[in-house]
């Protein structure tokens, strides 16, 4: 398999199921702010730090964290490289040179997608439109990958569609953990400790995981197993230990695996062997910067092994023949 | 209505279907088979052609920034261009006589260079030529083939003479619509198909393959064909797209290559980088190597050139060989057919004027409003004047053109091209059409059966451009004796 057509395919994944994680996120944070009170509320800000947009946003709205300009920035902002129709955009042109690798419809599904997601921005800015927005968004996104699951050879061009979905799927889980935990919302504060399970709750409901969390730790909403549960639990599929244990599965059918899982192996040994629960704030953010250092390293691994075969390699390795 | 025969009118021209009221022997069937159909049954063996087209995904790409890329379904007439066997074997003998001198011409341009020598190609035309490589020099492709794969246009006049109106040396396309159309045409009239003689044509895309195989520099069991594509907005990219699919080679960009220390081409694989033999390549010369030719070229692939030159990687076409796709050495063919293989041309040129030669300037000047005046290393039919449509201002603008340039243009007779009935709402008219056959040249020589038939469907239209309005039929080469 050529590697740009590998890369094509990887990014595609990553940026479906980024758009549908934006959905996700503008969502829920809507949601909790409604079930907080006035002078606790986070706002709309966290949903910039957990994007990791927070230079290209100043840049463009100064410190106006308001819904309005937030809203605008994660939905419809063509310049802001990681918003929903951005993302759809990429995954579209993505798909666009692998037609031949991924079921017909692919591409046009996302076309349409896109094209919804843009013409339907005003809606998606409005406080009564925006659910109904979002929902379509998520469920579309979802309806992407049942389609490219139920109809696509499960060859190696499927890992490379699992390792994007997963790769970005762990990273987004570690953002939302990491602002929602650490940076915004200090327990130190005694006027929010009663409200501390509701913003766990909505942690849990922005990766559709509360009602997992409920059968499965059978306990109620509380930061100790909220943790386990999104950084440990294996059973879950948004969990970072399930999308690294997929990323290595995965790899595991591919050539040239030894340097990519190896790096998988070294991130599930760091998040098993933790206590999330015992880490304070401070230690917590620290972690999870590990974790995410731990996926940009085995995203380059992935890059190097498969995407970017250089001349130099020629020396080493003899060429393949398919 | 239905069709009546006995009335089609053709307006003087040869059509390749009807004389006078009749059906050609070779056309009875499929026009009995028409006439005896009735409107609605008309309309649902049209619908069952557009169907075809849209499940099969036939299309052209338009591309615009605002909704993505607008795939025009390929427009084909349902009523196909039907060829005697008798008659296409003497046409295929013709082009593969063309296309073998064709060969030994740009192989002699490029080592000896013997027919200047003796006088038969004039020196400056050489030397004014915009598609000699002087980095091809002294290079000798496998089989001494550097048009592996040629696409002649052939024209029908008044009389009936069929002759060849260019040779496309350089990266020639239409050959997957000829495929796709007979796909489509199959789902519309499956009984003609069933009882008649038709001969198939969907041996080409393992011809094809065969053909470059027998390019391969290594003598492996099975040597890396790719097909090299400038990409998706391409215009031709469902061609380069549907060949490498159909062939099961892989479809590759100026990226996924690299040439090694070795000088030896490789594509980037995620097993790591894979050897390649032969690049069937869809893009100009002058973009293949930024190293060599356009530095701004980024489809093409640094160092290439040079991995040709060594004799490690074949290119189809061969660099260099457009050099023979120019309309003055166009003028030229006949004499190298007797200069290299002391044959008669099969196939007549259309005559031709260069204007390089002062009397046929003369002529030409003198006659811009009955000519049809090309320059030599256009294609698509831009910058053309054609006399008999043309006003005062647009003539004296060609003759300062001719004047400041005469090496660069070229004029002929206006040939009125043959017509195939065509299907215009209910009823059925002539429309032009030319032909398109293809040459596959490398161990050994292959013509595709017929080719692609390229129709205007404009009326009075003689442009089959697909851009300009142009559509495509089926072409039938029915053994009426088999």
């Amino acid at each position: 398999m050529l590697s740009r057509v590998a890369e094509n395919i990887y990014w595609m994944a990553r940026y479906i199921e980024r758009a549908e994680n934006t959905a996700r996120i503008i969502n829920v944070n809507a949601f909790l702010l409604l079930d907080l009170p006035k002078k606790v509320r986070p706002g709309w800000e966290p949903l910039i730090h957990i994007t990791g947009s927070n230079a290209i946003f100043k840049k463009m709205y100064g410190a106006e964290y308001d819904e309005r300009n937030v809203v605008k920035f994660l939905i419809g902002e063509e310049n802001n490289p990681t918003s929903l129709v951005t993302s759809l955009r990429q995954a579209r042109e993505n798909a666009r040179t692998i037609r031949d690798f991924v079921p017909r419809e692919t591409f046009e599904y996302l076309n349409e997608l896109y094209l919804f997601a843009r013409s339907n921005l005003s809606k998606g800015m409005s406080g009564q439109g925006r659910f109904g927005y979002l929902k379509e968004i998520i469920l579309n996104a979802q309806t992407m990958t049942g389609l490219l699951a139920g109809a696509m050879i499960h060859d190696h061009g499927y890992d490379f569609l699992r390792m994007g979905r997963n790769l970005e799927r762990g990273d987004m889980t570690t953002r939302i953990i990491d602002v929602r935990s650490a940076n915004l919302l200090p327990d130190v504060s005694s006027e929010l400790r009663p409200f501390e399970s509701i913003q766990w709750v909505s942690v849990l409901k922005s990766m559709s995981g509360y009602q997992m969390y409920r059968r499965k730790m059978q306990v109620n909403v509380r930061r100790a197993e909220t943790l386990q549960f999104l950084l440990q639990e294996r059973s879950f599929p948004r969990s970072f230990a399930h999308t690294v244990g997929e990323v290595e599965n995965c790899l595991g059918n591919l050539p040239r695996y030894t340097l990519p899982i190896k790096i998988t192996r070294q991130v599930l040994k760091l998040v098993n062997s933790a206590k999330p629960e015992l880490l304070a704030q401070e230690q917590l953010h620290k972690f999870i910067d590990d974790l995410q250092l731990g996926l940009s390293e085995l995203h380059n691994a992935i890059y190097t092994t498969y995407f970017a075969a250089q001349g130099s390699e020629l020396k080493s390795a003899t060429a393949v023949q398919k | 209505m239905t069709i009546r025969w006995t009335t089609y009118d053709s307006n003087g021209f040869f059509d390749e279907l009807i004389e006078n009221g009749v059906s050609r022997d070779a056309a009875k069937p499929l026009a009995d088979q028409l006439a005896a159909l009735s409107n609605p049954e008309i309309k649902d063996r049209k619908a069952a052609a557009e169907l075809a087209i849209q499940v099969m995904g036939i299309t052209f790409t338009v591309y615009s920034q605002e909704g993505g890329s607008i795939d025009r379904a390929w427009p084909f007439d349902i009523i196909p261009r039907i060829i005697q066997k008798k008659e296409w074997d003497v046409v295929e003998k013709g082009l593969r006589q063309r296309v073998k001198a064709l060969n030994l011409f740009i192989d002699d341009l490029y080592h000896e260079q013997k027919i200047v020598k003796n006088k038969v190609f004039p020196r400056e035309l050489l030397s004014d030529s915009k598609n000699f490589r002087p980095e091809c020099k002294g290079i000798t492709p496998p089989h001494q083939v550097w048009a592996n794969i040629c696409g002649s246009d052939l024209i029908r006049d008044k009389d009936g003479t069929m002759y060849v109106l260019e040779d496309n040396l350089r990266v020639p396309s239409g050959v997957s619509y000829m495929l796709e159309n007979r796909q489509v045409q199959k789902r519309v009239f499956p009984e003609l198909f069933a009882e008649g003689n038709i001969l198939p044509v969907d041996d080409y895309p393992s011809q094809l393959y065969e053909m470059l195989t027998s390019l391969s520099p290594r003598r492996v069991k099975r040597p890396e064909v790719v097909v090299l594509t400038p990409g998706i907005y391409n215009s031709a990219y469902f061609e380069h797209a549907y060949l490498a699919q159909q062939m099961g080679v892989e479809l590759v960009e100026g990226r996924d290559l690299l040439v090694g220390e070795d000088d030896c081409v490789y594509m980037r694989t995620i097993q790591g980088p894979a050897r390649v033999d032969v690049i069937y390549r869809r893009i100009d010369d002058l973009y293949l190597d930024p190293k060599a030719f356009i530095k701004e070229s980024t489809i093409g692939v640094a160092g290439l050139m040079r991995a040709w030159q060594k004799g490690n990687v074949a290119l189809a076409n061969a660099p260099g060989a457009g050099v023979a796709d120019d309309k003055v050495v166009y003028a030229y063919v006949p004499k190298m057919i007797k200069y290299y293989l002391d044959e008669e041309p099969i196939i007549p040129n259309v005559p031709t004027y260069l204007c390089i030669n002062k009397d046929e300037r003369k002529h030409v000047l003198e006659n811009l409003d009955k000519l049809v005046v090309k320059p030599a290393n256009e294609s698509g039919g831009y910058g053309m004047l054609i006399g008999t449509r043309s006003n005062r201002k647009k003539r004296a603008e060609f003759a300062k053109l001719i004047k400041q340039n005469p090496r660069n243009y070229i004029a002929q007779p206006l040939i009125a091209l043959s017509t195939v009935p065509t299907l215009v709402d209910n009823h059925v008219e002539g429309r032009h059409v030319d032909l398109r056959p293809f040459i596959l040249s490398g161990k050994k020589t292959y013509v595709t059966t017929g080719g692609l038939t390229r129709v205007a469907l404009v009326k009075g239209s003689t442009v089959v451009n697909s851009s300009q309005g142009g559509g495509s039929k089926d072409t039938w080469i029915v053994d009426t004796e088999g």
